[in-house]
């Protein structure tokens, strides 16, 4: 792989993942991942 | 003075990664979990949430939970975390970060005779993660409801063996009220996780090649991260002695920076000119 398509792809991915973060965040998809995380998850360890 | 080889540094990060991201103590004492906010924070690796110790949410259970919700939305905050990482590192977090992956480490060096997976069939065994990745964690949680319209975890609830271990063992030793709810689910983890223990023994890591999500979804950004691998092919004298130390089956002269490289840094340690290196990022050359 080229050196300047290797850092326009990284640039590009980069780019994106901080506007996903973004976007999740201000529709506060953090405090959903939360209130699952908090919470002892009954299927994780396979009881239900 | 002696040289501290690659795989000696990796175990050390291994165990304080595992340590950090596990770092609730009392959890296991109690039988209970963290329940701080640090919880609203995916962690890089396969590290389940109801772990008594873990302090961080498991991406993979993260990104099921919020598919399968009452109203499934595209779970941007999830994606685009587990894209910072995968661009910024690569499967370097299923070589140096993740706690199941290095249990898979110890297992292995258990000094028992090593099985080996014939060719085809390990070529082929190796879309199953990808399979896992789109069936398990995608499709089916979004697409099978309940009468309530609601999904399931698939992964977490029928495979994940790293839930099992982390969170199950632990969590139903230690607490009285989980332990009288056992039923046929925890029988089938169990025996999931027990025939992954009895392959790591005798195969290198058969959970991060054949059924790992998170390193199916890692193994995209491999070729393009920012943590790369090169080979000096000047100086190379094509004694395959890297493809002999690598225990992913890379073909390190081909393709260093294949989808399947862990970057344990084997091949590093293995090559006797020294011609493997990471790529500086400035130029593209040794680092």
């Amino acid at each position: 792989m080229k050196q300047k398509n290797l850092w326009m792809i990284r640039g590009t991915v980069l780019i994106a993942s901080a506007a996903c973060i973004g976007y999740g965040l201000m529709r506060e998809e953090h405090l959903e991942v939360l209130k699952k995380a908090v919470n002892i998850c009954l299927q994780c360890i396979g009881i239900g | 003075m002696k040289k501290i080889t690659n795989e000696k540094k990796r175990n050390l990060i291994q165990l304080a990664a595992a340590v950090l991201i596990n770092g609730y103590a009392a959890g296991f004492r109690k039988g209970t979990i963290f329940t701080g906010k640090s919880k609203a924070v995916c962690v890089p690796v396969l590290n389940c949430y109801s772990c008594p110790g873990a302090l961080g949410a498991c991406p993979i259970g993260s990104l099921q939970s919020l598919l399968s919700g009452y109203h499934t939305r595209i779970p941007f905050y999830v994606l685009g975390t587990l894209m910072l990482f995968g661009v910024l590192l690569g499967r370097v977090v299923c070589g140096f970060l993740c706690p199941f992956g290095w249990i898979q480490d110890l297992l292995y060096k258990i000094p028992v005779k090593k099985g080996n997976v014939p060719k085809k069939a390990d070529r082929y065994l190796r879309y199953l993660k990808y399979v896992v990745l789109f069936l398990l964690v995608i499709l089916l949680p979004v697409v099978i409801r309940d009468e309530f319209g609601f999904g399931t975890t698939w992964f977490c609830k029928y495979v994940c063996p790293a839930g099992t271990l982390g969170a199950g063992l632990p969590l139903l030793a230690g607490n009285v009220g989980l332990r009288q709810s056992i039923g046929a689910l925890f029988g089938w983890k169990l025996t999931v996780l027990i025939m992954i223990v009895i392959l790591s023994v005798m195969i290198y890591r058969p959970f991060c090649k054949y059924l790992c999500p998170l390193g199916a979804f890692y193994s995209f950004f491999n070729k393009f991260s920012f943590y790369r691998l090169a080979v000096d092919k000047e100086r190379c004298v094509d004694c395959k002695a890297c493809e002999r130390a690598c225990k992913m089956g890379v073909e390190v002269t081909k393709e260093i920076n294949s989808p399947e490289c862990i970057r344990c840094g084997a091949c590093m340690d293995a090559c006797p000119k020294n011609c493997i290196h990471k790529e500086r990022l400035s130029k593209g050359k040794k680092g």
